[in-house]
């Protein structure tokens, strides 16, 4: 979240304030709200995170850092990070264009479509996998001609890669949809009246827009393909040094009795998360003149 | 009648649409396409001869309601959890926010482990709960915290954007015209992130109904009592039972998807009401 | 991962420098359009690449695919016949293992994942790979005992010191013992519990199905496979007395805690047949049959029956096996899955849809 000063200077910490500002809530409120929401995400996120960082270091960091060294760890983290590389492309092009088809046109059906978009949320990871082995299996039409020409998809890396862009595909779209309608088309409107062509308004009105919706959009993503489990368990042959993602090895290591290595792969997958996430926050830092001289305006 | 789509000087149609339409078919309408036919192969009368029973009934109530409640959940929590972390400033904000995205990250089988480990009657938070009698883990209360966990982060990510784009001026007009804080908030404030907090609460809901894969450890899963539908799915399948298997799939399906549509056109009806489109 | 956000917000911020500076310049525009097609275009051609990865089994490779408790014994086993082949002149074989529920692993084999051997739980299981005419619908017949190379059954693991007193199968539905065990529904080691408690109510005299069905009515959690139901008894501290594979039970003891557990063993169990097989349709070439051949073949050598010793299952060829290892196994009454039939008759008759233990929970 952009830091909350830039966009309330006065509410920056350090400015002596004798008034509340009209557009404060009252202090005892405001603790309140804080109290009830920290407690909240101590007791539901926070605990359980402490949880697999306690178990990946039971035995210490250097039992935990050796069980990620190696090869078939090494090999599953290289896996889900390319896995990752290829879904979040497609997820971003097909979220702008879908976010773009919604807002800036009417036409019937939207309802209908956006659900359709919302669709793989609701489908369970094991029907999603189910689907696709129904689809490209090798007793299927598809799957058995593909099969039969070398180009297996279940069980094989196409396979994964399209469980994990199934299970995150409303990610990017269902950010940049409410922005961009908060956003309006006058924008937009303006520029073409301007004489922009389409690419220009997309690149210098709207992206910058919604450039944050789409960075949560594809950190959501992000996060999510590194750790979608159900639907590559179905597609994935769980073939050691092949196709076991992140998320198939630590099932695989806590079924061999090795809490340890588990947990520690699936607290490098937080870390992984943790990496993208501090990112972000350095880059609203270091961009935050930027982004408050856009705001301005 | 309207046209198809109205007419706008707005350039991308053909562009976004292209996209969009083949995307959607490869990566959702062709495998959901290839679950119908399963079933359309199977019979629409076995396929309700295979669901049309107490058990699957009970399974599926348990897991459309749960969901229900831990999106409800959500959408209270989410909101209040958006606005405190954009509006407030507080020691430990950034790790707050950077930790909401988490669940995500999180495989759902790590989720339901660490969870179980927490709220099991020997875990931490267990043995309090125990204390007043209170069973969390392989209960139903297990299950909705696990629903509450994996949606946790929709409301908050979807709504926080909204209020970063709130007009200060117009509180601040609000403010003026005498509305007091409360009231501000509850007329001004609150409509205009609707749209927002109906969406994650939507993709909340949705998510928390297909979840399989933490609530398995947690939910005890003995049938009639803590049962899940995706449950059913599996076992189905452990007998090789594809039919029966996608016959489930498919009533999972088409209730998730009248509950969807239902959410999206409340929302676009909402936002016509409310002038903009 | 952490590129490609990055990317996002430099191209962004570049572009609105740009036009912020200098606003009626316009070639700038034209390289991220183009860039961006390309990026997809390259992508979807990696993605293309990336599909001729997979499936090329060179025919010096295997991949054996198993169920779930076997992954420590086919670690070594893999090793130890690697070095053997290699000792007798081949080049070394490259073996990988898959590890997941039976029949979950069952289907995957059915639905083209390209095992060239499976060694999964229930004879069942490899009978519905037969059904879709990858390997001959016999066989079974094709290697000795079954083709069961090792076998297990089906213990109690109780807590130290055995609190509850409990020694036999009626004594688990006694007042307040609680039972933990796997869904027979998801686990095939599940249903060698409920096959080996039918068994003892039958031998004792009592309606198997009033027993059976009254020992679940003891279980407070069905977790869906073994691995889950031994960490919700061992960890989670939930319920009195575990229904656990032989080689799980000892393997908990050795790795979760030998002070805290015991190992009872009832006086009736069953016997529980692992089988392996050669998956026909798989084989590349007469070279990788010869090794499928080989690597099974092995199993029943007396360093491969060693092994399974090692492992905690009851092999048959003690020859080579450390004493200690066959030492502990305790005698006990063994039922058979011939005694109900077969898998063919006692899967749908129990564990099918509607069949006996749906029933025990519909019924009330």
């Amino acid at each position: 979240m952009s830091d909350a000063s830039l966009i309330t200077p006065d509410a920056r910490p350090g400015r002596p304030r004798k008034f509340r500002a009209a557009t404060a809530e009252a202090a005892p409120a405001r603790l309140a709200l804080i109290g009830i929401a920290l407690t909240g995400v101590a007791i539901l996120i926070l605990a359980p995170l402490a949880t697999v960082f306690a178990e990946a270091l039971a035995d210490g960091w250097a039992a935990a850092l050796a069980s990620l060294t190696k090869p078939d760890a090494r090999s599953a983290i290289q896996l889900t990070l390319l896995i990752t590389a290829i879904a979040l492309p497609l997820n971003a092009a097909f979220g702008v264009a879908a976010a773009w088809l919604i807002t800036k046109f009417d036409f019937r059906g939207k309802a209908f479509l956006i659900t359709l978009i919302d669709l793989p949320f609701s489908v369970s990871p094991v029907v999603a996998g189910l689907c696709i082995v129904l689809l490209f299996g090798a007793n299927s039409l598809i799957g058995g001609w593909l099969v039969a020409h070398g180009l297996p998809i279940v069980f094989a890396i196409p396979g994964i890669v399209l469980a994990t862009v199934f299970v995150t595909f409303p990610f990017v779209a269902r950010e940049l949809i409410p922005v961009m309608i908060e956003q309006g088309r006058t924008e937009e409107e303006v520029a073409l009246t301007l004489g922009a062509s389409g690419w220009r308004v997309f690149w210098t009105v709207t992206l910058p827009n919604i450039r944050w919706a789409l960075l949560y959009g594809a950190l959501l993503c992000t996060a999510r393909a590194m750790g979608e489990f159900g639907a590559v368990a179905v597609v994935s042959g769980k073939i050691r040094g092949k196709t076991a993602t992140m998320p198939i090895t630590i099932e695989m290591l806590y079924n061999e009795y090795l809490s340890v290595a588990a947990f520690s792969m699936a607290a490098a997958l937080t870390a992984l998360a943790l990496i993208t996430l501090t990112l972000k926050t350095a880059l609203e830092l270091r961009h935050a003149d930027q982004l408050a001289a856009i705001r301005r305006h | 009648m309207p046209a198809l789509v109205q007419k706008t000087p707005m350039p991308g149609l053909r562009l976004s649409a292209g996209i969009t339409l083949t995307m959607l078919s490869i990566v959702v309408l062709l495998p959901i396409g290839a679950l119908l036919l399963k079933g359309a192969s199977f019979g629409p009368g076995n396929v309700w001869e295979v669901v049309n029973r107490e058990r699957v009934w009970t399974a599926l109530l348990l897991s459309f309601r749960l969901s229900v409640f831990a999106a409800l959940f959500n959408l209270v929590f989410g909101v209040l959890l958006a606005w405190v972390l954009v509006r407030y400033d507080f020691p430990g904000r950034r790790l707050v926010d950077a930790a909401v995205d988490l669940p995500f990250a999180l495989p759902t089988a790590v989720a339901g482990i660490a969870l179980t480990t927490l709220y099991a009657p020997n875990g931490a938070f267990g043995q309090l709960a125990a204390q007043i009698g209170w069973k969390i883990a392989y209960t139903q209360w297990g299950i909705l915290l696990a629903l509450i966990f994996v949606g946790l982060p929709f409301v908050t990510r979807t709504v926080q954007p909204v209020i970063e784009e709130i007009d200060r001026e117009v509180e601040e007009a609000s403010a003026t015209l005498g509305a007091s804080r409360p009231h501000t908030l509850r007329h001004v404030i609150l409509p205009m992130l609707t749209p927002a907090a109906l969406t994650g609460f939507a993709l909340a809901l949705a998510r928390a109904v297909g979840e399989y894969g933490s609530v398995i450890f947690i939910a005890g899963n003995i049938p009639l009592k803590t049962e899940i539908a995706p449950l059913l799915i599996v076992i189905q399948l452990e007998e090789f039972n594809y039919d029966a298997a996608a016959a489930i799939g498919i009533a999972m399906l088409l209730i998730s998807f009248a509950m969807l549509l239902a959410i999206n056109i409340i929302q676009i009806v909402s936002r016509r009401k409310m002038g903009h489109v | 991962m952490n590129g490609t956000p990055q990317r996002f917000l430099n191209l962004q911020i570049t572009n609105r420098d740009q036009t912020d500076m200098k606003p009626h310049t316009t070639p700038t525009l034209r390289f991220p359009t183009v860039s961006l097609r390309a990026g997809i275009s390259t992508l979807a051609l990696a993605a293309l690449a990336l599909t001729a990865l997979p499936g090329t089994l060179r025919a010096q490779e295997l991949l054996n695919v198993s169920y779930d408790p076997t992954r420590e014994l086919y670690r070594e086993v893999n090793e130890a016949f690697a070095q053997k082949w290699q000792a007798e002149g081949h080049d070394v074989p490259g073996i990988e293992t898959s590890h997941g529920g039976s029949g979950a692993q069952a289907r995957a084999v059915i639905d083209g994942l390209g095992a060239q051997v499976v060694t999964l739980a229930l004879a069942s299981d490899i009978d519905k790979i037969a059904a879709t005419g990858k390997l001959p619908a016999d066989w079974q017949s094709k290697l000795p005992h079954n083709s069961s190379p090792y076998t297990s059954t089906i213990v109690f693991l109780v807590r130290k010191d055995n609190p509850k007193g409990i020694k036999d199968w009626g004594d688990l539905v006694k007042d307040g013992v609680e039972v933990i065990t796997p869904n027979p529904k998801t686990s095939g080691g599940a249903r060698w519990n409920y096959l080996a408690a039918w068994a003892w109510a039958e031998k004792n005299g009592q309606d198997p199905k009033a027993f059976v069905g009254e020992l679940f009515t003891h279980v407070p959690v069905l977790d869906t496979g073994a691995r889950g139901a031994t960490t919700t008894f061992a960890q989670r501290g939930i319920g009195d007395v575990l229904l656990a594979w032989e080689n799980e039970a000892y393997l908990a003891l050795k790795e979760i805690g030998p002070d805290a557990f015991e190992i009872v063993v009832p006086s009736v169990s069953i016997l529980a047949e692992p089988p392996v097989a050669v998956v026909e349709a798989n084989i590349a070439d007469d070279a990788q049959r010869a090794l499928a051949d080989a690597y099974l073949d092995f199993l029943y050598s007396p360093e491969g029956q060693a092994l399974a010793f090692k492992h905690y299952y009851r092999a048959w060829d003690d020859s080579a096996a450390a004493p200690e290892d066959v030492a502990r196994f305790p005698k006990l009454e063994l039922v058979d899955i011939g005694h109900f039939g077969g898998w063919a008759k006692a899967q749908p008759e129990h564990f099918g849809d509607g069949g006996i233990f749906d029933q025990i929970f519909t019924a009330k």
